[in-house]
């Protein structure tokens, strides 16, 4: 049984065992506007929390995505460099950014649940 | 007594002269006009200007004492007393290279372009529909640099050449992540001032570098992240560099090239020879050597460092009805989007003179290039045979236009002796002297110069005879194979009327101040008058090489003294160094000298820089870049300094306080009561003050910001001094200091003098290569300030005052003025809150942007500040009339989305979404919108006597930005798009 996670930076994490699957929310695609790039990171790549992972660009505006959690990049999205729009359509789904093995599923006590984080956003706003 | 016949009374000849004449030509609203708008101000009691600056300026801050700059005089004795100034300088023969070039810039485009205000009052082409042509001109540009230089993908310019390898330096850096390594090798045979420029930056990046000998010092060295080489040398050594690039790539670092276009022409290209990045300046082709500039450098490298490539990338697109479209690609990459995250010093071009650059290649076409090129390198040829044969050594044997002789213990005596013949040679050590030839060079030169080597023996030789002995020089494998600049633009123009009609064609596309009123919140765009322009041109300003002997450039000498005193007198400072080329850089500069004053009082520890979160993006870009740590200050909702969040962060940081940044009148618009507290608050931290420059023109003769409590400031003189945008550059952004950081300002390696207070300190490093920037558009200021008189310039900041309030009160009505300050009015531009439209309409800013198009207007500064708004600055220099009209428009385009409010218009499909509206909609056969043509094209009527008919609709960003393409596209392309 899986379990998503929200960060404040906006991403994603839905865990299943150790492996974690990390792509950005919703509602930082809709603040970002149409995504014309994504860069992603190299798999192997080990990656603090925290850690810049790579990055996503619109035409008005180009954030980092950072690691939710530690752990080793196990696979990454290679659709988005050829269709980075998918980020607008499927954030939460098909446009997933890496997937990392973490290394302390503690550090997931640090992370949003679906609730916490829609009210994070509501007082963003 | 006499009548005078017009008026009914005599009037003195003091009067009847009008020496001040100019203040009404540069000043917009007449004295009625005034009166009326004021009459129209909601706050009380200003019945004339003065009144109105009290109510809007704080008393605190304001300057007690009238300008000490001398008073106006007409604009003919202006011409004359420049014409004097010219005089003085004394335009030499240059034969002294180091990046700098006689060229000759092709009549057409001299009268077309650089003295056709079409192309040099225009903005920085962000609105893309209205800047078609300048796009274009610059995609030839980067078309031409990427088939001279072999690489992938060009920028549209960077400032110069020493900061473009600079800038290649952090970007080859950046790029290669997987190389941990912090050196950085510069092969020796570069440019001095390309060293030292790179010095400075280095410095502050925390990198190292390492000179030596490419071919013989590189191997041994340990780990480098990248390398600098130069082809053809500053010795002008040409040379096969594929060995030293081959051996960083080893090191799994990359390779940089600086190089020159003209030889590159002949030669076998960088990227043949594995070049990661290619830099180098476009001067020679077609742009004054202007005792330093402006000139355009060039920067290009491989599509898959196109995401950290600095600068500004044109791009193409395709529009709303699917033709191709030119834009600005990759904005994101940009210095003010990145802020604190930017590896980049650069935020505007050189457009103006990149067009300039393309329009020569366009002009001269392959052939002539070739000649030109060829031509030159003949004359090299033959100096070297010549001066062989007078038994002088010739260092290298391979060149392509420049040769180092070999005349020991003689270098400046031979030196001084071609002086005495009106050429000037350079020195590089008392041994060895350099002789370079460009496309100015004459068969007399030649001859005077053999004369000057030899009286007797090199009069005997002959020009003609070496002619036909001379050749081969470069090796069949560094001549370049292939044909150059293939495109069909660079094979259609060689004839004057093809040319003229093509550069006119080309201006047609674009919106600047020749048709309407460009009203950018932030920018400035006021009149550049004809007769401050005029001398930009003349050959004793144009045509002067920058380490030129100080005896040769007295005119510039006294134009930059007179200058300097006249700019610390309106800003309240002591000291100006003119060398910063633009704003960013003057930011960046400024922040190094308060560096540098820290740490010579043994508190190199301050790095902290406060700045307030509504600051341009160039702020805290520079800070990171001069090496500080940004702290942000909050803002109060009415974007003012929140000076209890500012109090504490001074506290906070007060043992490592470096500067606060702020700009004043603030971002927002707004002259903040408090400034003068915020500057107390940082200075009792510790801490230097930096004010932002940017909006000096609602403070000139009002207020001072060396008065009111700052240390440091940059001046836009392409903004408040008249200096014209270009299109999007050239800018100039001198800075202006107090006395106590006066020490600090940049010396040059080349170029003595430069900071004449530089003995009592430690000046920080060269940041541009030339040692007063872009010295040949400072007649512009010059004569602005000469013309307007304190009289005129403080009328000029006060109706620049009113011009904003009467734009404000008259769109109040119907949209919402974001902030105001005291008595309810604006400093000298207001933002309009467009985000409600949003919700109401679907309209977002951007619709009204594209909307103002088809009414012939260049929409307002977009979405910043603060997002979803309009940041309108009208400047002194537009009549009420012009007002008026803008104004016209923007209650007409209420109008508009207050029918998509009530419903009468569709919320996808209506005037605005659809704007702008282009000839191809009109003559379209079927007219399937649900609105009338004449809504759609002429909304207003008077639009009906002079339309500006945008070549494209609205330009598709997206698009541009997923699929990037910055070359020229097929001509096809156009053909089939125009059908």
């Amino acid at each position: 049984m899986s379990q998503i996670y929200f960060s404040e930076d906006h991403e994603w994490i839905e865990v299943e065992g150790d492996v974690g699957v990390v792509g950005i929310t919703n509602y930082a695609q809709e603040q970002l506007g149409d995504v014309v790039f994504v860069e992603t990171p190299e798999v192997g790549a080990a990656l603090d929390q925290g850690d810049e992972a790579g990055v996503v660009e619109s035409v008005k505006a180009a954030s980092e995505i950072y690691s939710p959690v530690s752990g080793e990049v196990s696979d990454v999205n290679e659709e988005l460099a050829d269709n980075p729009g998918l980020v607008n359509e499927e954030p939460e789904d098909g446009a997933w950014f890496f997937k990392i093995k973490l290394s302390d599923p503690g550090e997931l006590d640090d992370l949003m649940d679906a609730a916490a984080y829609k009210k994070f956003c509501k007082d963003q706003d | 007594m006499s009548i005078d016949w017009q008026h009914g009374e005599r009037l003195t000849l003091e009067a009847l002269e009008v020496r001040d004449d100019f203040l009404r030509r540069h000043i917009g609203p007449t004295e009625d006009e005034v009166s009326a708008m004021l009459a129209t101000l909601a706050a009380d009691g200003v019945a004339d200007l003065d009144q109105l600056t009290d109510a809007a300026v704080p008393k605190s801050i304001r300057q007690t004492q009238e300008l000490s700059v001398p008073d106006s005089i007409s604009e003919r004795q202006t011409q004359s007393a420049l014409r004097a100034m010219a005089r003085r300088n004394k335009v030499f023969v240059s034969m002294i290279g180091a990046g700098y070039h006689g060229t000759i810039t092709p009549p057409v485009i001299l009268r077309n372009v650089l003295e056709n205000p079409g192309w040099y009052t225009a903005y920085t082409p962000y609105q893309a529909e209205v800047s078609q042509g300048r796009l274009e001109a610059l995609l030839n540009f980067q078309q031409m640099v990427v088939d001279l230089t072999g690489m992938e993908l060009a920028n549209a310019s960077l400032l110069d050449e020493a900061t473009a390898a600079a800038e290649a330096m952090a970007m080859v850096k950046r790029a290669n992540r997987k190389n941990k390594a912090e050196r950085f090798f510069v092969d020796a045979d570069v440019h001095p001032q390309t060293l030292a420029v790179l010095k400075t930056r280095a410095a502050h990046l925390g990198l190292q570098i390492v000179i030596g000998d490419a071919e013989t010092d590189l191997e041994a060295e340990g780990e480098l992240f990248g390398l600098l080489v130069q082809n053809p040398g500053t010795s002008g050594r040409l040379r096969d560099v594929s060995g030293p690039i081959a051996a960083i790539h080893a090191k799994g670092g990359l390779a940089i090239v600086a190089t020159d276009p003209m030889a590159l022409v002949l030669t076998k290209s960088p990227g043949a020879m594995g070049a990661d990045v290619v830099v180098g300046s476009a001067q020679r082709f077609g742009v004054p050597m202007g005792y330093g500039g402006p000139h355009a450098a060039f920067f290009a490298t491989r599509e898959e460092y196109k995401r950290s490539t600095p600068g500004r990338i044109i791009g193409v697109s395709v529009d709303a009805e699917g033709r191709p479209a030119l834009r600005m690609a990759l904005q994101t990459r940009e210095q003010h989007i990145r802020r604190d995250k930017a590896t980049s010093n650069i935020c505007t071009a050189q457009v103006l003179l990149a067009v300039i650059a393309g329009c020569y290649a366009v002009y001269h076409g392959p052939e002539g290039l070739n000649r030109i090129s060829g031509r030159i390198h003949r004359k090299a040829e033959i100096i070297a045979e010549g001066l062989r044969r007078l038994g002088h050594g010739v260092v290298h044997d391979c060149f392509y236009d420049t040769i180092k002789l070999s005349v020991p213990g003689q270098a400046h005596k031979l030196a001084a002796r071609a002086r005495e013949s009106r050429i000037n040679l350079r020195v590089y050590d008392p041994d060895h002297l350099g002789i370079s030839v460009d496309e100015t060079t004459k068969r007399e030169d030649l001859q005077t110069l053999f004369r000057v080597f030899s009286p007797k023996a090199g009069a005997a030789l002959s020009v003609e005879g070496l002619d036909r002995e001379v050749g081969g020089t470069i090796p069949g494998k560094l001549v370049r194979r292939g044909e150059i600049l293939t495109h069909e633009v660079f094979r259609s123009y060689h004839s004057e009327t093809e040319m003229m009609r093509y550069l006119r064609w080309l201006q047609a596309k674009d919106v600047a101040l020749d048709r309407a009123m460009i009203p950018l919140g932030s920018c400035t765009m006021k009149l550049n008058a004809a007769t401050e322009m005029i001398p930009v041109t003349w050959r004793e300003f144009a045509h002067l090489h920058p380490f030129a002997p100080l005896d040769q450039a007295q005119g510039y000498q006294q134009l930059l003294e007179e200058l300097e005193a006249w700019l610390a007198d309106i800003t309240g400072y002591e000291a100006i160094s003119f060398m910063p080329n633009a704003g960013s850089q003057g930011e960046y500069t400024g922040l190094l000298v308060i560096r540098q004053y820290h740490a010579s009082r043994g508190e190199g520890h301050r790095k902290i820089c406060l700045i307030p979160s509504s600051a341009h993006g160039t702020n805290p870009a520079s800070a990171v870049m001069a090496g500080l740590e940004v702290v942000v200050v909050e803002c109060d909702h009415q974007g003012n300094v929140d000076v209890a969040d500012l109090k504490t962060k001074a506290e906070k940081h007060a043992d490592d306080l470096a500067a606060i940044m702020i700009t004043y009148p603030s971002t927002h618009g707004v002259f903040e009561e408090k400034v003068s507290e915020i500057c107390d608050i940082v200075h009792a931290h510790g801490g230097q003050v930096y004010v932002d420059g940017a909006n000096l023109n609602a403070m000139v003769g009002i207020c001072r910001p060396g008065d009111f409590g700052a240390d440091v400031s940059h001046l836009n003189l392409h903004k408040t001094f008249c200096i014209p945008h270009g299109g999007g550059g050239p800018g100039m952004g001198p800075i202006g200091v107090k006395r106590h950081l006066a020490p600090f300002l940049p010396e040059h390696p080349l170029v003595d003098g430069v900071n004449p207070a530089a003995h009592e300190g430690q000046p920080v490093g060269p940041v541009s290569a030339a040692p007063y920037g872009s010295a040949s558009i400072l007649p512009i200021s010059w004569a602005y300030i000469r013309m307007m008189g304190p009289r005129g310039l403080k009328r000029a900041t006060q109706v620049a005052i009113l011009n904003a309030n009467y734009m404000a009160t008259r769109l109040g009505d119907h949209f919402k003025v974001l902030y105001t300050g005291r008595n309810g009015l604006v400093a000298h531009e207001c933002i309009l809150d467009c985000r409600p439209f949003e919700e109401t309409a679907g309209v977002t800013v951007e619709d009204i942007a594209k909307r103002l198009v088809d009414f012939g207007f260049h929409a307002p500064t977009m979405s910043w500040p603060v997002p979803g708004t309009l940041m309108i600055e009208p400047t002194e220099s537009e009549s009420k009339r012009e007002l008026d009209r803008f104004c016209d428009a923007m209650i007409q385009i209420r109008e508009e989305i207050a029918a998509i409010e009530r419903g009468d218009a569709d919320r996808e499909n209506n005037l605005l979404k659809n704007a702008p509206h282009t000839h191809h909609l009109l003559t379209a056969e079927a007219w399937e919108r649900p609105y009338s043509k004449e809504a759609a094209f002429f909304p207003l009527k008077q639009i009906r006597e002079d339309k500006f008919w945008p070549p494209v609709a609205r330009v598709d960003n997206v698009a541009g930005d997923r699929n990037l393409i910055c070359t020229c596209p097929p001509m096809e392309d156009y053909r089939a798009a125009a059908e």
